[in-house]
C-alpha cells in the first residue's frame, strides 16, 4: 500500500483519523462522524466554487479554492489535501494536464474530475490522465459529497481487510460468507458484491450511481431506479428479521450501511 | 446583338468549346496530310507520264534524223509544230538561229541545264496571250543542231489548281462548321451548367426544395445532376430532421421547464410557508433531474451521430454482458409482473463500446417494461444475444401492444412518441439512442412483429465480431438462466 504511505506524509500534522490498520466497524463509524477532510476545489466558475466551499464546510470539511489551472497546480503541489476536485476546463492549464503533471511529480492525492463532457470517451480520458473519479455536470451535491468522501477514504488499506463488520453483520471476504448475529445469510453473487461495496464504505453515503459504477461497472443511465429493487432485496435478507436496521436509505442521496441511525 | 455576342464569347471561353476547337484543328491537320500526299502522288504520276511520252518522241525524231537526215527532221518538226497544239518544239542551228518549231526561244528555265524541266511560255489562245506551263526535254542530235521538245501541261496545272482550291475551300467550310459545332455543344453544356448554378444559388438563398432539372437522357451531366439532387435530398432531410428536433426540443424541454417553473411559483405562493418551500424545492430538483436526463440523452445521440468513440472500444462477451444487464433489470421487471427470459449464445465475442451497448440494452428492456403490461400470463420479456446473418445481434421482445408496421420507421426518430406512449414517463429518446448506438457500430435497428408484441433487434456490424459461438463445443448450458 504505497498510497497510504504518501498520503500520511502529505497529511502529517493534521487533526485527522487514527493510523490505518486498526480499523474496525465501530471505530470507523465514530470516525466518519468527526472525520474532516481538506479539499482543494479547482474550478474557474467562482459561484460554483463558493457553493462547493460552503457546502463542504457544512458537512464538516475544509475547502480551499483555486480559479485557474496554474494556481490550482501550485496549491495542490504545496498543500496537503485529502481530495482534489478538478474542473476539466480551466483557464491557463486545463484539468487533465494539471492532473498529469501532478501525477508526474509523484503526487497521488485522489482527484475527482468535474466535467461538462460526460460521454464514455471523456470519462476514459479523464481516468487515463490520472483522475480517480469522474462526475458530469450538472451533478447533485449529494452525489459529489458521497464521491469526495469515498475518495478521501480510499487511502485506507481497504484491500487488505479480509472482514467487514457493521454491528453484528459480518462479511468474510475470504470465505465469501455473510453472517448476522452468527446466523448464515445466503446471498446471490451480485447481492454479495453489493453488500461488500456498502460495507467497504460503512458509515458513508453511497449513491445509486456509485453502486451502478462499482458493483455493476456500468457507466450509463439505467432509466429507472433498478438499483432500488436490488437494494431492497438485499435489505430483506440482512435486515428483515432483526430489530436493528443496518441498511438505511438516505433521502435524496442514496444508501448507507451503519450501526445506528442514518 | 451584343447579347448574342456575349453569349458566343461566353460559349467560346468554355472548356467544351476549347476542346471541340482542338478536335477540329486536329482533324484538319490530319486531312491536310492525307490530301497533300494524294495530290503530290498524282502530280508525280502525271509528270512522269509526260516525260515518258517525250522520251518516246525524242527517240522517234532521232531515228528519223538518222534515216532522213536533217531535212527530214526539219520537215517533221515543222509538221508537228502546230500553233496551238500541246506538242512544243524548238529546233535551232549551232548559232542558235531557230530553224523550225512552235516555241520562239529556248525557255530561260532550260537554258542553263542540259536536261529537261518545267517552264512557262506564252501561248496565244483566242487572240489572247496566256502563260502556260510546260515540260520539255532536250533531244541529243549530235553536234550542230539543237532540238527541244515539250508538252503543254496547262490542263494538268489547271486540274491541280482546281483540286487545291476545292480542298482549301473544303477546309475552310470544315473549320467553320467544326467551330460552330463546338460552339453549339458548349452552348448546350453552358446552358446545363447555368441551370445547375442557378439552382444552387436559389438553394443557397434558402429554398432547399429546389432540384437540378435532368434531361432524362442519362448522360454524365444527368448523373451529376442526379447525385447533386441526392445530396440535396440528404441535406434537406437533415435540415428537416433538425427543424423537427428543435420543434421537439421546444416541446419536450420547454414543457417540463415550464412545469418546473410553475411548481416553484406555486411553492412560493403556498401559505404554509417553510414546509411547502421544502416540498416545492424537492419537486424542482426532481424535475431538473428529469430535464438533465433528457438533455444528456440528446447530447449523447448528437455525439454518437458525429462519429466514432475510439477511446473506449473494448472486446467483450456479448451474451454474458447482455445477460448481465438483464440481471440488473430482472428484479425491477419481476416487481411489476414480468418474467425476464434470457437466451444467450456462448462465446459471442464482439469489439465495441461496452457502455453504449449496455445503455442500448437497458433502454430496450426499459421500454419493454414500460410499454407492455406485466402481471399477465404472457408477460415475458425475452432478451436474446445471437449471431444473425453473420452479425452479432441483440434482440429484446415483449408481448405488449407492439408498433404498427407503418409506424416503425417513425418510432426510431428522435423525440417521436407514438400516441399510445405519450402519457408514459420518459424522454422519447430511448429508441433513437439505440439506433444511434447501432449506427456507431455500423449496424442497424429493426423493429419486428413478435406475434404478438414488439421485438427490437440491435444488429452490429460483422466487423464487430471477434469470435463466433461454437455450437458443437462444450458450452455449459444454463449460464443465462435466471
Amino acid at each position: 500500500m504505497k498510497n497510504s504511505g504518501s498520503s500520511v506524509d502529505q497529511t502529517a500534522g493534521l487533526p485527522r483519523r487514527p493510523a490505518h490498520g486498526q480499523l474496525n466497524s465501530e471505530r470507523r463509524e465514530d470516525e466518519s462522524r468527526t472525520y474532516t477532510m481538506r479539499v482543494l476545489v479547482i474550478e474557474d466558475d467562482k459561484e460554483t466554487a463558493l457553493f462547493l466551499q460552503k457546502s463542504l464546510k457544512e458537512n464538516g470539511h475544509t475547502a480551499d479554492l483555486a480559479h485557474d489551472g496554474e494556481a490550482g497546480l501550485a496549491l495542490a503541489t504545496e498543500g496537503a489535501y485529502d481530495v482534489l476536485i478538478v474542473d476539466r476546463m480551466l483557464p491557463r492549464l486545463d484539468g487533465l494536464s494539471l492532473i498529469k503533471s501532478l501525477r508526474a511529480e509523484g503526487n497521488r492525492t485522489p482527484v475527482l474530475i468535474l466535467s461538462a463532457l460526460g460521454e464514455v470517451d471523456d470519462r476514459v480520458k479523464g481516468l487515463r490522465a490520472g483522475g480517480d473519479d469522474y462526475l458530469t455536470k450538472p451533478y447533485a451535491y449529494s452525489e459529489l459529497l458521497a464521491r469526495v468522501e469515498a475518495l478521501g477514504r480510499r487511502t485506507a488499506p481497504e484491500e487488505q481487510q479480509t472482514r467487514y463488520t457493521v454491528g453484528d453483520l459480518v462479511l468474510d471476504r475470504l470465505s465469501h460468507r455473510v453472517t448476522r448475529g452468527g446466523e448464515h445469510i445466503l446471498l446471490q453473487p451480485r447481492e454479495y458484491r453489493l453488500l461488500e461495496y456498502l460495507m467497504q464504505h460503512a458509515g458513508q453515503v453511497v449513491t445509486r450511481t456509485m453502486l451502478l459504477e462499482h458493483v455493476w461497472d456500468y457507466h450509463f443511465d439505467p432509466q429507472t431506479n433498478v438499483i432500488d429493487v436490488h437494494v431492497s432485496r438485499l435489505r430483506a435478507k440482512i435486515d428483515k428479521n432483526f430489530d436493528r436496521q443496518l441498511l438505511h436509505t438516505v433521502r435524496g442521496a442514496g444508501y448507507t450501511i451503519r450501526d445506528g441511525p442514518a | 446583338m451584343t447579347a448574342l455576342l456575349d453569349r458566343v464569347a461566353k460559349a467560346a471561353s468554355t472548356t467544351a468549346f476549347g476542346l471541340s476547337a482542338l478536335a477540329v484543328a486536329f482533324f484538319l491537320f490530319a486531312a491536310a496530310i492525307v490530301v497533300g500526299v494524294l495530290f503530290w502522288q498524282t502530280n508525280n504520276l502525271l509528270t512522269e507520264q509526260v516525260l515518258a511520252t517525250l522520251t518516246g518522241e525524242a527517240r522517234i525524231l532521232t531515228s528519223e534524223m538518222k534515216v532522213g537526215g536533217q531535212g527530214k527532221l526539219i520537215e517533221t518538226v515543222t509538221a508537228l509544230s502546230r500553233p496551238q497544239g500541246t506538242g512544243l518544239y524548238y529546233l535551232a542551228d549551232p548559232n542558235g538561229t531557230k530553224i523550225a518549231g512552235n516555241l520562239n526561244r529556248i525557255p530561260p528555265e532550260l537554258e542553263a541545264e542540259g536536261h529537261g524541266g518545267v517552264f512557262t511560255y506564252q501561248q496565244m489562245v483566242d487572240g489572247k496571250e496566256k502563260t502556260h506551263l510546260a515540260v520539255a526535254i532536250p533531244v541529243d542530235l549530235g553536234p550542230g543542231l539543237r532540238l527541244i521538245i515539250g508538252r503543254d501541261v496547262e490542263d494538268q496545272r489547271a486540274f491541280a489548281d482546281s483540286v487545291r482550291t476545292t480542298f482549301l475551300l473544303g477546309f475552310g467550310v470544315l473549320s467553320i462548321l467544326g467551330l460552330l459545332g463546338g460552339l453549339a455543344v458548349s452552348r448546350l453544356i453552358v446552358n446545363r451548367m447555368d441551370e445547375i448554378t442557378a439552382t444552387s444559388r436559389q438553394i443557397m438563398d434558402g429554398d432547399l426544395s429546389r432540384r437540378i432539372p435532368t434531361s432524362g437522357k442519362g448522360g454524365e451531366l444527368d448523373s451529376l445532376a442526379a447525385s447533386l439532387n441526392q445530396m440535396l435530398d440528404r441535406i434537406e432531410n437533415l435540415m428537416s430532421g433538425l427543424r423537427e428536433v428543435s420543434d421537439n426540443i421546444a416541446h419536450d424541454l420547454k414543457t417540463p421547464l415550464n412545469r418546473l417553473r410553475n411548481s416553484a411559483e406555486a411553492a412560493l405562493r403556498d401559505p404554509r410557508g417553510g414546509e411547502a418551500y421544502r416540498e416545492g424545492l424537492e419537486r424542482t430538483i426532481e424535475k431538473a433531474d428529469e430535464l438533465i436526463k433528457t438533455f444528456n440523452a440528446l447530447l449523447l445521440i448528437a455525439r454518437l451521430e458525429a462519429g466514432a468513440l475510439e477511446e473506449s472500444t473494448e472486446t467483450f462477451d456479448l451474451g454474458r454482458f447482455a445477460a448481465d444487464v438483464s440481471e440488473l433489470y430482472a428484479p425491477a421487471a419481476e416487481e411489476v409482473g414480468f418474467v425476464l427470459s434470457i437466451d444467450m449464445e456462448q462465446g459471442l465475442f464482439v469489439s465495441g463500446n461496452r457502455q453504449l451497448i449496455g445503455q442500448a440494452i437497458a433502454n430496450l428492456i426499459d421500454n419493454a417494461i414500460k410499454y407492455s403490461r406485466g402481471g399477465e400470463p404472457g408477460s415475458v420479456i425475452t432478451v436474446r444475444a445471437c449471431l444473425l446473418e453473420g452479425r452479432p445481434a441483440i434482440s429484446v421482445g415483449d408481448h405488449g401492444p407492439g408498433i404498427d408496421a407503418a409506424d416503425r420507421e417513425k418510432a426510431l426518430k428522435r423525440f417521436v412518441r407514438l400516441e399510445a406512449s405519450r402519457t408514459k414517463p420518459g424522454t422519447g429518446l430511448g429508441l433513437s439512442l439505440v439506433a444511434a448506438v447501432a449506427r456507431l457500430h455500423h449496424g442497424e435497428v429493426r423493429l419486428e412483429d413478435n406475434q404478438p408484441g414488439l421485438r427490437v433487434v440491435l444488429l452490429l456490424s460483422n466487423k464487430c465480431l471477434i469470435a463466433a459461438p461454437q455450437h458443437e463445443g462444450d458450452a455449459e448450458p444454463g449460464l443465462a438462466a435466471q
